[in-house]
């Protein structure tokens, strides 16, 4: 099978400064989420894949047809994708139904025919179709951004941190939609984001990105079960990094006590991966470390809390609601599970290349 | 790209012919004239007139717009037709109804107050069109801030809309430095005026050409400063969700002093001239009133404006196109070199497309061709800022859509760009329209023999003291001014919502 977006030693730059420095990507079907921190250069990779920023090197190809490369650049009206920027940007002049219609053939513009399909996979009602984009919610515009996208029949549609500017509530809600109106059109997606939660929880494969390169692509629970690269650890799970030392290849000690790895390093330094919800927190007494609780969030469902250690280390736990206790009180820690190690010095790999 | 190469340098046409004959005459002979006393007068006149009128007009623009938009003020509908009335009373109109009333006004003060009268409204309709298109989520956050209306006003609206008032600003200097048949009747002599008066009595001469060269310097400084003023910052609004109606500011017992000084303005430079021209037009029955000859001049100005109009949009496209998407170093040499045509005299873009047309294309001499040419050389500025407004706000993120829905960048400008500038290309057209229609020095010089426009022909009796005579023929250039003023009125009409980009949510 072909797959719908292959990206190749991609090298981007604006004015002389290197933004991304050799993407390697491929999309076979489905959703691909890219996420990273703002400014790695993720909307960079999208507005190159759709042809409104030129390589400096490297090559992409949508569905087996190279479009930017060594000999070649098909522009951005040719290549056939779909594209939905930051907040939609529906053509205000226009009605939902013109809006969706944009890109058929002349022919097909006049008929509601296609604009009425377009709106129930996007799962809004046909009374929208003359209704400018003034009159609808961020997510209801949102959603005709995305029908307006798959009007044309891409094989490959673009979304630039699609549901960002929707409020919480909404997010969700569209994020699941967009999701499946886009599988039941068969089309493949990349999505950019900032949001982990949001990309573990609507992708198929998850790009992390950061400082213009990408440190690990796999399926979502690989991502965040098995990070390639401490800086994937701490971004995509919340894990708080700590120096440490392999004894052997299967256990390490650090300041949270003797742990084990749940795979094999080279005994020497390490750095330990401690993703928050192993963490227990127990009142004082028991088993586990001795710190402080410095800083709780209660979220209803569960808390997050920081617990600083004797040496400073501060550690990061999701705590049940039942059991969450205030800023201040002595308790110990606990991990629970094997942890993810990583070879060579602490904190090192992490300044050279942030 | 190429389109509006051509346009800027046809543009500069005027510019290149002021500079070569001044190259022709030395440097000794150049400076020799300069450097007298005269030439110190005028160029003092001329600086102080420019300062105090556009100070005038800034005044009164932007206190205007923020009464009308921004407080609580009853008839608001009503006091912002009056404030963009002034627009269909032509300057040398204006001028006229003052002296006819022999009000003394031929002064330093009496040039002021007239041009600032007749230009204020320039500030005043950009000004309130941007404030309308403002968040007003971004004041209400400054006043929960703790901030005064006026301290929100001078921290957050005037920045947000200092484009906008940059913009009118600019027009208005322009527009002193150009002014001829106001301060001619007001006897008010500065550069513009000397240059014609030396042309008459020399016809091309190399003094005129010096002045001309004093006065373009003038307004490429002008430019300049305005360019430094308005920098890069973005203008793209920045908020989400539907714009929410404003707030107004409560004028509580204020209402009273500032509805006195709107009767005020209002009468100063609406009653006043009307009423002179009426008070004539009455009185001057003695003189007879030529009705076909009339009407011939009315047809005549109103093709002329319908014409120069459509043009000068047209060609304004292209032109704000490249500033606005295409920023780079030549495009805004394009966009400057375009403006550079407007502070010139229409006397000096007449001689030069005289002489031109004579030396190079002497079958188009004395056609209507390059009078059209003339008015769009001189009112392309209008066309240029009054679209940019508009096309500035279109964002950058729905070419990229529909570029990859495949359209290619004719097509973009077709279904996208034009649809969403339509407001701005109607203002375009009807300004250009409108100055075309009362436009006087240029027309004198290119019309062809036997075609009288309304201004020309007021011009000649005018000028002769036939104020009685003049008066049909300025009443008809007031009437014929109304539909286009009432037009860009009605684009910035108060309380309502034309914007099309309040969907727009930009990061």
């Amino acid at each position: 099978m072909i797959a719908a977006l292959e990206v190749r030693d991609l090298v981007v730059g604006y004015a002389g400064q290197p933004v991304l420095r050799g993407i390697d990507l491929t999309v076979p079907s489905g959703v691909t989420a890219v996420v990273g921190p703002s400014g790695c250069g993720k909307t960079t990779l999208l507005r190159t894949i759709a042809g409104f920023l030129a390589p400096d090197s490297g090559t992409v190809s949508i569905a087996g047809q190279q479009v930017a490369g060594a000999h070649r650049s098909v522009p951005a009206r040719s290549r056939g994708l779909g594209f939905v920027p930051q907040e939609g940007a529906l053509f205000p002049h226009l009605t939902v139904a013109a809006n969706v219609a944009f890109g058929l053939p002349r022919s097909e513009r006049r008929g509601l025919t296609r604009a009425r399909e377009l709106l129930a996979l996007v799962d809004l009602p046909d009374q929208l179709l003359d209704r400018y984009p003034r009159d609808l919610s961020g997510g209801q515009q949102q959603r005709v951004a995305l029908a307006r996208a798959l009007a044309p029949r891409p094989a490959l549609v673009l979304l630039d941190e699609p549901f960002s500017s929707l409020d919480a509530g909404l997010r969700e809600g569209t994020g699941r939609a967009v999701v499946a109106a886009l599988r039941s059109a068969g089309a493949s997606a990349l999505i950019v984001t900032h949001d982990q939660g949001e990309a573990l929880s609507l992708a198929d494969q998850v790009a992390v990105m950061i400082g213009g390169r990408f440190l690990q692509v796999s399926s979502p629970a690989q991502v965040y079960l098995a990070p390639a690269d401490p800086r994937v650890a701490s971004f995509i799970g919340h894990a708080t990094l700590l120096p440490g030392v392999a004894t052997t290849r299967a256990a390490a000690t650090c300041a949270l006590g003797a742990l084990r790895l749940s795979r094999a390093v080279e005994t020497g330094p390490v750095q330990i991966a401690v993703r928050a919800e192993q963490v227990q927190v127990h009142r004082a007494g028991g088993l586990g470390v001795e710190g402080v609780v410095e800083e709780v969030s209660f979220y209803g469902h569960d808390a997050a809390a920081t617990v600083r250690l004797h040496g400073g280390e501060r550690i990061a736990a999701r705590i049940p609601a039942t059991g969450v206790p205030e800023s201040g009180v002595r308790v110990r820690v606990e991990v629970l599970g094997e942890v993810v190690a990583f070879a060579g010095e602490s904190g090192l790999a992490a300044r050279e290349t942030s | 790209m190429v389109a509006g190469c051509l346009i800027a340098t046809a543009s500069l046409v005027p510019l290149g012919y002021v500079l070569v004959t001044t190259a022709q005459l030395g440097v000794g002979e150049a400076v020799d004239f300069l450097w007298r006393p005269r030439v110190g007068e005028l160029l003092w006149n001329t600086v102080r007139l420019l300062i105090a009128g556009v100070a005038g007009c800034l005044l009164i623009g932007v206190a205007g717009a923020w009464v009308v938009e921004r407080t609580d003020l009853p008839r608001r509908g009503l006091w912002h037709a009056l404030m963009c009335a002034p627009l269909a009373v032509p300057a040398f109109v204006n001028g006229y109804g003052w002296v006819a009333t022999n009000a003394p006004v031929q002064s330093f003060a009496g040039a002021v107050m007239v041009t600032t009268l007749s230009y204020f409204p320039f500030v005043y309709l950009p000004t309130v069109a941007a404030m309308r298109r403002l968040d007003p989520g971004v004041e209400e956050v400054a006043t929960t801030l703790g901030h005064a209306p006026w301290r929100v006003f001078w921290a957050v609206t005037l920045p947000a809309i200092s484009p906008a008032v940059l913009g009118g600003a600019l027009l208005v200097g322009l527009h002193l430095l150009a002014e001829y048949g106001a301060l001619q009747l007001l006897n008010y002599p500065t550069l513009t005026t000397a240059i014609l008066q030396q042309y008459a009595t020399v016809f091309n001469g190399p003094a005129a050409t010096l002045l001309a060269l004093v006065l373009v310097t003038f307004c490429l400084l002008l430019l300049l400063a305005e360019h430094r003023l308005r920098g890069r910052r973005p203008l793209a609004r920045v908020g989400s969700g539907a714009s929410r109606s404003v707030v107004r500011v409560p004028l509580g017992r204020h209402r009273v002093t500032v509805t006195v000084g709107l009767v005020l303005l209002a009468s100063l430079s609406l009653a006043v001239p009307v009423v002179s021209l009426v008070r004539w037009l009455v009185k001057g029955t003695s003189a007879e009133v030529d009705i076909p000859r009339l009407m011939s001049a009315i047809l005549t100005t109103l093709g002329l404006g319908a014409a120069g109009g459509l043009l000068a949009t047209v060609l304004a496209i292209p032109v704000v196109w490249l500033a606005v998407r295409h920023r780079s170093a030549l495009t805004t040499v394009v966009e400057r070199s375009v403006y550079t045509a407007s502070a010139m005299p229409g006397i000096v873009i007449g001689l030069a497309l005289v002489t031109i047309s004579i030396r190079v294309v002497p079958s188009l001499y004395q056609t209507v061709v390059v009078l059209l040419i003339g008015y769009v050389v001189l009112f392309l500025p209008r066309a240029v800022v009054s679209l940019r407004a508009t096309v500035e706000l279109i964002p950058a993120s729905l070419d990229d859509v529909a570029r990859s829905l495949g359209c290619r960048g004719s097509e973009v400008m077709r279904r996208v760009a034009l649809p969403l500038a339509l407001p701005g290309l109607a203002a375009a057209a009807a300004l250009v329209a409108l100055a075309v229609s009362t436009e006087l020095t240029a027309t004198l010089l290119l019309a062809p023999t036997g075609t009288d426009t309304l201004a020309t022909r007021f011009w000649s009796e005018a000028s002769s003291v036939a104020y009685g005579a003049a008066a049909p023929y300025a009443l008809a250039l007031v009437v014929l001014s109304i539909p286009a003023t009432w037009l860009l009125g009605s684009l910035s009409t108060p309380g309502e919502h034309r914007d099309h980009h309040v969907v727009r949510r930009q990061r």
